[in-house]
């Protein structure tokens, strides 16, 4: 049984359906690609996923419960985290603070614990504490822990925010345009860092533009054009798929008259 | 940290002696104004400062807190006292019943219906709701508290009642500053999307802090009940709200040293410059939107929590 799976799922907004009937499925272990045009409904399709939109119709399952209707934290808590296609990350706090906002979920203390400071709870705010080191060690970025988010560049701010969703200890990861704005040599490092969350054992789901990087970290590619699915495979046979290539080509054209 | 520590323990030391050092009732009365202001400021600041909901009708709560405890007491002879945790829960559950449907509101659209709720339960006391609340004169003849027997009546024993009630009120907060708990507010006032998307249960988190500033400030009331044996409407109008508020925006939204001195300056301050008292507000009103512009964050902005074996910032002071 596949670790996700979405069946037939539209969302509409006004007369725009930005999602129109989309089936795929991820396998656990895999990393998979999304990609298309501008516009094509990828975010949508990650909004739909992560609760904060619902689907029209259509059924999302994850290891074989619905997440259709659940709110953004519960599906956290159930085990799928994500980063943002605009960085949003928490500017004025501390980069290790930003962090412990993907622990939290895996945190119990209450109010009543966190006043009087009980041994568990303080137990769990070292483990936390160890977690956010984990994984920032983990992107490279444990230096920079008591910096502000702000401080950052942006392609580091955009390794934090994969740091932030790793401390949530997910199954499947979702990252949306992960190499933007970074450079050639950040992009490299991006790459290797996608292999390595995947040796981990954590599914990986990806959004990306930059052709060369999806090509080799994906072992599979599901494109979507106007909402639609119009290919599912492997990198190579997608990459010679007529219909792909009409697909990038048109786009191109456009890109070129803005 | 231990320039704090110094400059903190001085600071309790003195005023810990000053109603000793200084007999003089009319300033220990100031002091407890200010120490109650502090008191609901920084029941305030958890909503505002820390969470970035603007509840501009915070003298609410603060008057649910006081009504009931006024009313139990005249009633029923409940020693007030008593009634402190009665009227936190009373504030709060009022909270609750008005913040659910609201909390979801974004800034301006919050700060407006909160205003709302705070002339709403004005205008229901002065219209003697339920036949309970006297209508605008209030109620009078509030018992006086008694701790061990002793009645407390003159203003340096309502000095420590209040000063000791604020010392736990920093404790309480600081303790749930420092938590995932005060974590969790904080990334919802950075960005909603990004908390709830990090696996933050945004909506709880908000109404949770709501209903924990209201029933802070429903003991406030308490004590305010306890301190004038007399409560009418006019003590909770919506200027009590918004001197509220600008306490906790001026000291330093997030800030508990902020909050306190907010309190300072804007409920002690005005007792120095009585004899100017209509320039006062055109002076507090410049100093509000100088203070906009130049510091905008507040005169003691929060510190950033430390964390153990955080690699130190170069060139920081963390
Ligand atoms: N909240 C919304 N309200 C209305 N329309 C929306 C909303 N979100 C997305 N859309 C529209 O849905 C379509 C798909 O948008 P989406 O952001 O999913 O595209 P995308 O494939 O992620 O594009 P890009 O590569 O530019 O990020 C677009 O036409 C967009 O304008
Ligand atoms: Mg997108």
């Amino acid at each position: 049984m596949s670790l996700l799976s979405l069946e037939k799922v539209v969302k509409t907004f006004g007369g725009l359906t930005a999602v129109n009937r989309v089936s795929f499925s991820v396998d656990a272990g895999d990393v998979v690609g999304l990609i298309g045009p501008n516009g094509a409904g990828k975010t949508t399709v990650f909004n739909l996923i992560t609760g904060n939109y619902t689907p029209d119709s259509g059924e999302i399952l994850f290891e074989g419960r619905s997440v259709k209707g659940k709110k953004p934290h519960k599906i956290v808590d159930m085990g799928i985290a994500r980063t943002f296609q605009s960085i949003r990350l928490f500017q004025n706090m501390s980069v290790v603070e930003n962090v412990l906002a993907g622990c939290h979920c895996r945190m119990k203390s209450g109010i009543f614990a966190s006043m009087i400071r009980t041994p568990g709870q303080r137990r769990e705010e070292k483990k936390a504490l160890e977690t956010a080191k984990e994984v920032l060690e983990f992107v490279d970025l444990w230096e920079s822990a008591g910096l502000s988010a702000s401080s950052l560049s942006y392609g580091k701010q955009r390794l934090l925010e994969i740091a932030r969703a790793l401390a949530s200890r997910p199954r499947l990861i979702i990252l949306d345009e992960p190499a933007g704005g970074m450079n050639d040599q950040e992009t490299a490092e991006l790459l290797h860092l996608i292999r390595e969350i995947s040796r981990k054992g954590i599914t990986v789901l990806l959004i990306e533009h930059d052709m060369g990087l999806v090509m080799r970290a994906c072992e599979k590619l599901v494109v979507i054009e106007y909402g639609t699915k119009i290919a599912e495979g492997r990198p190579e046979e997608v990459k010679n798929n007529p219909r792909v290539i009409e697909a990038y080509l048109g786009s191109d054209e456009e890109e070129d008259a803005c | 940290m231990n320039k704090n520590a110094f400059i903190i323990s001085v600071l309790l030391a003195f005023f810990a002696c000053f109603p000793v050092l200084f007999s003089n009732p009319y300033w220990i009365g100031v002091l407890n104004d200010i120490w109650l202001y502090a008191i609901l400021g920084l029941s305030l600041n958890w909503i505002v400062g820390h969470t970035g909901l603007f509840n501009l009708g915070h003298a609410a709560y603060y008057a649910v807190g006081a009504y009931t405890a006024a009313i139990l007491s005249t009633r029923y002879n409940i020693p007030i006292l008593w009634l402190l945790p009665v009227a936190g829960a009373a504030a709060g559950l009022f909270a609750l019943a008005v913040a659910r449907p609201i909390i979801h509101l974004r800034g301006d659209y919050l700060a407006i219906v909160t205003i709302g709720v705070g002339e709403i339960v004005r205008i229901a006391l002065e219209n003697d709701i339920f036949g309970l609340t006297g209508g605008s004169n209030g109620i009078f003849g509030i018992p006086r508290p008694e701790i061990f027997d002793m009645r407390i009546r003159r203003p340096w024993q309502f000095y420590y009642l209040i000063g000791g009630f604020l010392l736990i009120t920093i404790w309480f907060f600081y303790r749930l500053e420092q938590s995932r708990f005060g974590r969790a507010l904080n990334y919802i006032k950075e960005d909603e999307t990004a908390a709830e998307g990090s696996g933050i249960n945004t909506a709880w988190y908000k109404l949770a802090a709501f209903v924990i500033g209201a029933v802070w400030a429903g003991m406030a009331g308490t004590l305010f009940a306890a301190k004038m044996t007399i409560i009418s409407p006019g003590s909770f109008n919506f200027w009590e709200s918004v001197l509220i508020f600008a306490i906790v925006i001026l000291g330093g939204a997030g800030s508990i040293p902020g909050v306190i001195l907010g309190a300072f300056l804007l409920v002690g301050l005005p007792e120095f410059f009585r004899n100017f008292a209509d320039a006062r507000m055109l002076f507090f009103g410049a100093a509000m939107v100088l203070m906009m512009i130049f510091r905008n964050k507040g005169l003691l902005p929060p510190l950033a929590r430390k964390y153990a074996g955080v690699p130190r910032v170069k060139g920081g002071d963390a």
